[in-house]
């Protein structure tokens, strides 16, 4: 929605308020989508992952588990990573739909589009590529994210500050990761163009 | 003895760091034998039975089971490893997302892939067996006290039949009277298994129910072992300064000044 009032008020100057809708679309399904759902879930989710292994890990049941003849990391952390991997791509096809449509309302009912014509012309440019590279990137977000949450929880040492250490660590790796892989997978994608 | 001895552990040294922990442990434990293990904090005692798991890596030396060096084994053998051992933790590590009895059967499900319902008679059994009644297993860890927290774990400790039970300060942060519960059961449930128990502990009345023989460890090294009868003649300074807690003796606690 501020995606749409900013780019009016800059495309306005050129008479080029009919691009509107293409760059709503193509921002928020090719990075914006996924990046911010990624920031969001990295401090939401990274977070809990983090604070709850580091839990387990001073609070000696993470050596339960092993002495029970259970694999922590089979048992732990590879299920988080499935399911880091596999849930953000559909977050952040939420997302998307909720960010164009974000749009479209802010463009119809504040900047007085036409309804039908803003809805063509974003279908008109959005090419699978677009939003496949998104969910794409929202895949590695999710990866990168169950990782560092599971990482910094495991090797948390020393009772609650260690957890609280451990859990800041997870959060801040992850967001860095994420603008970096962010910038990777864009070059992958887009580079030729 | 002229049986293997179940665990025997020889000359194995652990430093973190600078800080030398283990200094040349070597320690035998006999088949059916209930060894207790004392000595102060930070004396090695946790660090020596998590040696033996393989929860830590031993720096040199060697710790055999039945015989075998357990070392150097990979993951899935040490997992197999595992099944013959049981562990009760200082502070009961009992799962706190899963209810009671999930607890209990817990390396029966995971570990043994047990169908849940069958997991789930053994578990209240054996939550029966340490006086805990059914209705216990379906709340969750959060919701007992600490000396039933630390029943539970004795419970999960003995779910599948262990051959080998390690104790670890089973009695700290207890009531005298749940102590004394909890050393009773250490020494049916020991009893009734025919397991081979170690327990680290400074708790010198839990000591003398549980041990058949003592050892005590100081700065990395067992410095002493003999019957559980004989604790109070040892003939050794630091034993019996530990045994009768003073605070004048061979063992000087290092504390700073302010």
């Amino acid at each position: 929605m501020v995606l749409a009032l900013q780019s009016y008020s800059g495309f306005s100057r050129f008479q080029a308020e009919g691009a509107i809708a293409t760059v709503v679309v193509l921002s928020v399904t090719r990075e914006l989508g996924p990046v911010l759902a990624g920031l969001m879930v990295a401090g939401r989710i990274g977070a809990a992952m983090a604070a709850e292994i580091g839990t387990m890990r001073v609070t000696e049941q993470i050596d339960a588990l092993s002495t029970l003849s259970t694999n922590p990391f089979k048992y732990l952390v590879a299920p988080r990573l499935i399911a880091g991997t596999t849930m953000l791509p559909l977050l952040v096809l939420v997302a998307d739909i909720i960010g164009v449509f974000g749009g479209f309302l802010v463009s119809v009912y504040r900047l007085d589009f036409n309804p039908s014509s803003y809805i063509t012309r974003t279908w008109e440019f959005l090419e699978p590529v677009d939003v496949i590279s998104g969910l794409v990137k929202a895949a590695v977000f999710g990866f990168v994210i169950s990782l560092m949450g599971c990482y910094f929880g495991y090797k948390s040492r020393g009772g609650a500050q260690g957890v609280g250490q451990a859990t800041t660590n997870a959060v801040v790796a992850a967001s860095i990761l994420i603008l970096v892989f962010n910038y990777l997978i864009t070059g992958i994608f887009f580079s030729d163009k | 003895m002229t049986d293997t001895p179940k665990i025997a552990l020889r000359n194995v040294h652990k430093r973190f760091g600078p800080k030398v922990v283990l200094n040349g442990i070597d320690l035998e434990v006999g088949r059916g034998e209930s060894l207790v293990v004392i000595g102060g904090s930070g004396t090695g005692k946790s660090v020596m039975l998590k040696c033996i798991l393989g929860l830590l890596h031993p720096d040199t030396g060697s710790i055999k089971v039945d015989g075998e060096e357990t070392t150097r084994l990979g993951s899935r053998e040490r997992e197999k490893l595992l099944h013959k051992f049981g562990m009760l933790f200082q502070g009961a590590a009992l799962f706190d997302s899963i209810r009671v009895w999930e607890n209990v059967a817990f390396g029966l499900i995971q570990g043994e892939h047990m169908p849940r319902a069958k997991a789930k008679d053994i578990a209240m059994a054996k939550l029966g067996a340490v006086g805990l009644t059914p209705e216990v297993g379906e709340l969750y860890p959060a919701e007992l006290s600490g000396g039933m927290q630390k029943r539970v774990a004795l419970a999960r400790a003995i779910a599948d039949e262990p051959e080998i039970i390690f104790f670890d300060e089973p009695t700290t942060g207890l009531d005298p009277i749940m102590a004394d519960v909890i050393n009773e059961l250490i020494v049916k449930c020991v009893k009734d298994l025919g397991a081979t128990a170690v327990t680290i502990t400074h708790d010198m009345a839990s000591a003398r129910k549980i041990a058949d023989r003592i050892a005590m460890i100081y700065q990395g090294r067992i410095i002493w072992t003999g019957h559980a009868k004989d604790i109070d003649a040892s003939g050794n300074a630091h034993v019996d300064q530990f045994v009768h807690g003073r605070a004048e003796g061979p063992i000087q606690m290092q504390i700073r000044a302010l």
